[in-house]
């Protein structure tokens, strides 16, 4: 199967630099700088596909990407799709577009503004409208009860977090926080800090196949393996204490056929992290989200890009061979994308 | 979400503009049940619980339409569970936010009810979240109006693993020869002990008989009302007879006896408190005494210095080793 994938690779990723309030920009303001950061890094104008990640919810208004599109000057008419998902998705379908072979590069963003609301009980609104939604299962509750199940350690939590949070204030996109401290509960076991922050961001990716990825960068993040799975949706159907969509995205993606010296997680949990780390049969000397991670930045529906983003970038730059993204959608990991970033092709 | 970063007001956004902006359907959206969740519902009208059977035979509760192991339907057969099921995860919501369903402190959890393969989640007013934990049997509280709702189920209540029975019984007691003789003394304020001729030992508080040797006591002594602290205990749990908590409650050996007493010990930090300590009773105002214990409000520290008290312990704190020097009570 590997043999007759066509070589795609990631040429560009920028990101914003994340913010844990509104700083008044509206999504298509936010976005209009990473565009062109892309743009520049990849010396590409226009693009054989554009694909984007973003949720109506977020902004309360209908079609909230198609504003985004004047950003991106769509005139003479281009080749575009959405998820309402994370734009690592829309990664995804923009790879499967470029295995077609008629076109050559794309441009992936996702952007998201959760000051707007309250993402928490926004994120109810995902869930099954019968047996679900109705209790007015909020998103850190529902994460709560996937920490119970899974026996998270708090010593093991809160490392995690101190560890997240230190890395972040080292990445300068990320947001600053402090060291995790305090006793109190969000939702037990969950601290406060065991969430990832409230943030608004935008971040943006470009794809190349083949001859003109070596083209256009000296060192392509080649795309060796990249899949997604998802389990069930009823969280009473399913184990919570560990990721079998996760684990299987893995081993479609071909995570261990090869050491993994960096690993971007999409855990937006403290513990999603520990769960996430055993799907993906990731060894004690793999980094984990030296970014920072969710835990330092979440710009909701960019942040499974940016795990692409920052897994691709320390190929591009060469700081490591093979690298590892993870992102997700859904109530406790419900679906997993785990793609495996090269710098050579096998 | 996290609290502890405050936004920046110094950034006001665009330029301090901003405005109130609903997302709703006025009365809610109305949606169609399918035939397996509609029946799950109407079930639950009548205040009963179904799953539905899969070919494989396990039984999904909530139903669903297809398994989601096989993506084949399901078979037309309900069954019904619970109403009682077993907690397996469990979330603590400390300060229930306007959203969830009690506004009270509760837990989320997955309930797997007797009968069911898969869990279902739901909300348990446990009152604290002490009284969660896997494994707790719960059943469902129904809501007064059933209409065909997830949240006819209110709430599941722990199932009950204890009740209290009340206890109560009432007697006239006596104190007996030898301890109304006791309290006769300390209406008078002093204390008596007798003192065992075989033995030659003197017994506080006063008795009839030697408990070492079973002879006839037959001679009182008046002792002390000072003495040596030999052991003491810090009380947390607060006593009707205690001044405040924490209290220290003593073995106080009188001087010219050799038995300690059980006293309370007062007007000292507990802290202070040591053995070796030299205390005298503090006695109530004589018109206030009456025949009991509560005479003597407690013991304090004489400031005396302290007994080494190593070299009474394998002589018995004989009395005589240790009252030599002592000054005399208010007897």
């Amino acid at each position: 199967m590997r043999e007759v994938m066509r070589e795609v690779a990631v040429v560009a990723f920028a990101q914003t630099v994340h913010t844990g309030h509104d700083t008044g920009l509206i999504e298509p303001e936010l976005l209009l700088p990473v565009i062109n950061e892309v743009r520049e890094q990849s010396g590409l104008r226009r693009f054989g596909f554009t694909c984007s990640g973003s949720c109506d919810y977020l902004a309360g208004a209908p079609f909230s990407f198609v504003s985004a599109l004047d950003v991106l000057g769509a005139w003479p008419p281009i080749s575009e799709s959405h998820v309402e998902m994370d734009a690592a998705f829309a990664l995804y379908e923009a790879w499967v577009r470029l295995q077609h072979g008629d076109v050559d590069s794309a441009l992936v963003y996702g952007f998201g503004k959760s000051s707007q609301g309250d993402l928490r009980e926004l994120m109810t609104l995902q869930l099954d409208p019968y047996y679900l939604a109705p209790l007015g299962l909020d998103q850190v509750s529902f994460a709560a009860l996937q920490a119970t199940a899974c026996g998270a350690d708090r010593a093991a939590l809160d490392e995690i977090v101190r560890r997240s949070r230190a890395d972040g204030r080292n990445n300068p996109y990320a947001l600053d926080l402090p060291d995790p401290s305090g006793d109190g509960f969000e939702v037990e076991p969950l601290k406060p800090y065991d969430v990832a922050p409230i943030t608004d961001g935008a971040a943006a990716v470009v794809l190349a196949a083949g001859d003109l990825a070596r083209e256009l960068v000296e060192r392509p993040a080649w795309i060796t393996g990249i899949a997604h799975r998802i389990e069930p949706h009823y969280l009473g159907i399913r184990d919570l204490a560990r990721s079998a969509s996760a684990a299987d995205a893995a081993r479609a993606a071909g995570v261990g056929k090869g050491p993994v010296e960096v690993a971007e997680l999409h855990a937006q949990f403290s513990h999603e992290e520990l769960i996430l780390r055993e799907a993906l049969g990731l060894a004690e000397d793999t980094v984990v989200n030296p970014s920072g991670g969710p835990l330092a930045a979440n710009p909701v529906m960019a942040t499974g890009l940016i795990r692409v983003g920052e897994a691709a970038r320390r190929v591009l730059d060469g700081s490591a061979g093979r690298a590892v993204a993870h992102a997700t959608s859904g109530p406790c990991l419900q679906h997993n994308l785990v793609a495996v970033l090269e710098g050579s092709t096998p | 979400m996290p609290s502890e970063e405050p936004p920046s007001s110094d950034e006001p956004p665009s330029g301090g503009l901003s405005a109130t902006h609903v997302l709703e359907f006025p009365g809610g959206y109305t949606r169609t049940t399918g035939p397996v969740i509609g029946r799950f519902l109407t079930e639950l009208r009548d205040r009963r619980i179904v799953g539905v059977r899969t070919a494989g035979g396990d039984v999904l509760v909530p139903p669903l339409e297809y398994d989601p192991a096989t993506g084949e339907s399901v078979t037309g057969e309900y069954v019904e569970v619970g109403p009682a099921g077993t907690v397996q995860a469990w979330a603590w919501v400390g300060t229930p936010r306007k959203g969830h369903p009690l506004d009270r402190p509760f837990a989320w959890a997955t309930i797997k009810l007797d009968g069911a393969d898969t869990a279902l989640v739901h909300v348990v007013d446990a009152g604290n979240p002490k009284a969660m934990r896997p494994g707790l049997r719960v059943r469902p509280r129904w809501k007064a109006d059933p209409v065909g709702h997830i949240t006819d189920i209110e709430c599941f209540l722990p199932e009950v693993t204890r009740m209290v029975s009340p206890v109560r019984a009432e007697y006239r007691v006596t104190p007996g020869r030898a301890l109304t003789r006791f309290l006769e003394g300390v209406r008078d304020g002093v204390l008596i002990g007798g003192r065992c001729a075989a033995c030659d030992k003197v017994y506080v508080p006063y008795r009839l008989s030697c408990p070492s040797c079973g002879s006839v006591i037959e001679e009182e002594v008046q002792v002390a009302d000072t003495g040596t602290i030999t052991t003491f205990a810090i009380n947390n749990l607060p006593d009707p007879r205690a001044p405040q908590v924490p209290f220290v409650s003593a073995y106080v050996l009188l001087d010219r006896s050799d038995t300690p007493m059980i006293a309370l010990v007062g007007d000292v930090p507990a802290h202070e408190v040591r053995q070796g300590m030299r205390v005298r009773a503090v006695w109530v105002p004589p018109e206030e005494r009456t025949m009991a214990m509560t005479n003597i409000k407690w013991f304090a520290p004489t400031g005396e210095p302290d007994v080494d008290l190593s070299e009474h312990v394998s002589s018995g704190f004989e009395g005589s080793d240790l009252d030599g020097s002592q000054p005399e009570g208010e007897a």
